[in-house]
């Protein structure tokens, strides 16, 4: 089937060797990188991780878009998601496939990145992480491409890719919960010992990533003769809506708990994130756009009425994938790095370098979703599944 | 023809699996064992322990020796600017305990206090390590071997105490080569390092670098043992650890 990714229209050549040149023009940086050290981000003795293991983070949740279509296909037979079901899982290896950059590009040794593998360490988070998201790629990978090839050849999907799809819906749910396990463990980092953090990263995922999911297909029944089944997209405009809801209560739960209680190491973070403390203010603008889209979201996506218009559905989700980003992308690690074991704040800022490095990584998974996408929706055209009626 | 391909596949798989496995075996072996050779004068003990008298090195001047003398003897870089590395330096009562006071006295507010690695019974920085680049010695010594360590700061994030640093430059440039200790490894770029509680020095029959400079303020000995002179200093002075509800059991004691 990858030959279909090689034969496109000029414009889809376009937009390919686009990506190529951004991803050829970035690595200079990453070069640059390996050739000086991570001195060349804005991270610090203090805030020792930052935007790169940031952006892994939320990936992580991107990579759970897959699931939410996954789970009620599989689960409850909701046919409506049938022909979505596969561009869930090829965004799922899209995501996956970042987050392993995000990680490649923060360690300071790439070279002995296999010491991982070769001294196993089960009391490490990150050795199980490593486990989870690479599981996760192979299972999407699997299943994704043998349905696909089955549905091309108009055979039923083998019994074992839909062993695999259940194991798949578990795991999903793993991912999240490892990841979100790295940073909760750790004693001091009083932002992130918090035993609702699992359950945050689950729902600030299961939103966010079916709403860059969501966002994707738009695009693609643009550019592409696919035109998905309208009650599926409104069935997961919906699931959305209530992850994002979890989402906010969940946040509120920990604002409770910090400010009721009143116990500085709880309050600390969240004051520093919101208010500024000691003079530093650098992520109250942020917070606080967060906050407005974040509800914004919400206002546009609970009435039936608003969520159901497929023209303001888009900036619905735009502006949930922002609030979402800030929250996760951004305030959860500065957050939680701040204040610092000294009690003191030490700004963090990403610099140039920096993004260009990480615009190397998105550019990429572009490039996988752009590539996975084309073939799936040449399939589909093949096999006439969820085409667009045709224009006489 | 079929057998002989298929036994050929065979043949060429079993060998490639071999090959991991022997050379998995040979990385293994390289990288165990990464521990200074003793000599017979070499000081032991079952839980090496510190304490600092902070009445007698309570000043940035005073803490400023001992750090000299540590990051000397360890090749450790003066890095201006936020990325510096640091193996023992100075800090605040509130910085360092984590116990605000509005009312302290006076001698107390302005007293400086030796910070470095704590080397904790249940050292979060050895849960973290996917690499176990960072371990803990049978005397309760956390070690590090550089040779090992990614570079994922998986350690700095887990530690809280702020007791780690990370190489982001290469470490040489900031080093004056002529006046290297060669008895000490520079490291490189990218990996992660903090205080080693002077185990080179140990395996010598040496005290660490900041206990010898020190003029009896900071003293080194065996905690598990009642008769040591540490244990002694602990059972006639009040002393306090940092951050001691966080249960990592930290082996640095220090007289208020």
């Amino acid at each position: 089937m990858l030959e279909k990714a090689l034969k496109g229209s000029p414009k889809y050549y376009m937009w390919v060797g686009f990506l190529l040149l951004v991803i050829l023009g970035t690595s200079g940086f990453y070069i640059m990188q390996l050739m000086e050290g991570l001195t060349i981000t804005g991270m610090s003795r203090d805030v020792s991780w930052g935007f790169y293991i940031a952006q892994f983070t939320y990936l992580v949740g991107l990579a759970a878009s897959g699931v939410m279509i996954v789970l009620p296909y599989y689960f409850h037979h909701y046919k409506k998601f049938k022909d979505l079901v596969i561009f869930g899982e090829f965004m799922a290896i899209a995501a996956v496939v970042m987050c392993l950059g995000f990680i490649v590009v923060d360690i300071g040794q790439p070279q002995r990145m296999l010491n991982v593998v070769l001294f196993p360490t089960p009391n490490s988070i990150l050795f199980w992480d490593m486990l989870v998201l690479n599981g996760y790629l192979i299972l999407n990978v699997l299943v994704g491409w043998t349905c696909l090839e089955a549905d091309r050849q108009g055979l039923p999907h083998p019994k074992w890719s839909h062993t695999l799809a259940y194991v798949s819906i578990i795991w999903a749910f793993s991912i999240h919960t490892v990841t979100a396990f790295l940073y909760q463990g750790l004693p001091g980092r009083h932002y992130w010992l918090t035993a609702i953090l699992a359950a945050r990263f689950l729902a600030s995922a299961f939103c966010s990533g079916p709403a860059i999911l969501l966002l994707v297909i738009m695009l693609t029944e643009k550019v592409t003769t696919f035109k998905a089944n309208v009650e599926g997209l409104a069935t997961l405009a919906k699931i959305i809506t209530y992850a994002m809801c979890v989402n906010v209560f969940f946040f509120l739960l920990e604002v409770f708990t910090a400010f009721y209680s009143g116990i500085p190491g709880h309050t600390h973070s969240i004051v520093y994130l919101f208010k500024g403390v000691h003079g530093h203010h650098e992520l109250v603008p942020f917070m606080w756009t967060a906050v407005v889209l974040g509800l914004g979201s919400l206002c546009l996506l609970i009435p039936p009425k608003l969520r159901d218009n497929m023209k303001l559905l888009p900036w619905s989700l735009a502006i949930l994938v922002i609030a979402t980003w800030i929250d996760k992308g951004l305030g959860l690690l500065i957050g939680g790095f701040n204040p610092t074991p000294f009690e003191t704040i030490a700004p963090y800022w990403p610099t140039g370098k920096e993004l260009m490095i990480s615009l190397m990584i998105y550019a990429t998974g572009a490039l996988v979703v752009t590539i996975l996408f084309k073939i799936a929706t040449e399939v589909k055209q093949e096999i006439g599944a969820s085409q667009k009626p045709a224009v006489e | 023809m079929n057998h002989t391909r298929r036994n050929f596949l065979k043949f060429a798989g079993l060998t490639a699996a071999g090959l991991c496995v022997a050379s998995a075996g040979g990385v293994m072996a390289a990288g165990a064992g990464a521990t200074y050779k003793e000599g017979a004068q070499a000081l032991k003990a079952k839980r090496w322990g510190m304490v600092i008298d902070s009445k007698k090195v309570g000043t940035k001047e005073a803490i400023d020796v001992l750090a000299k003398a540590c990051h000397d003897v360890h090749n450790v870089p003066n890095i201006p600017g936020k990325q510096n590395i640091m193996w023992i330096w100075a800090a605040g009562f509130e910085q360092a305990f984590d116990q605000p006071n509005n009312f302290m006295d006076e001698g107390l507010e302005k007293r400086q206090f030796p910070i470095l690695c704590n080397h904790c019974t249940n050292a979060p920085c050895v849960r973290v390590c996917p690499t176990q680049a960072t371990y803990k010695r049978p005397d309760g010594i956390v070690a590090m071997d550089y040779h090992r360590c990614i570079g994922c700061r998986y350690c700095m994030a887990g530690c809280p105490f702020g007791a780690r640093s990370f190489n982001f430059m290469e470490p040489r440039l900031h080093l004056d080569v002529t006046k290297l200790n060669k008895d000490f490894p520079t490291r490189m770029r990218g990996v992660v390092e903090k205080c080693n509680f002077c185990v080179e020095r140990l395996a010598q029959g040496k005290q660490p670098a900041c206990v010898e400079v020190s003029n009896g303020a900071v003293v080194y000995g065996d905690l598990s043992d009642p008769n040591s002179e540490i244990r002694k200093i602990l059972r006639e002075h009040y002393t306090i650890r940092r951050k001691p509800s966080l249960g990592t059991e930290p082996s640095v004691y220090y007289i208020i």
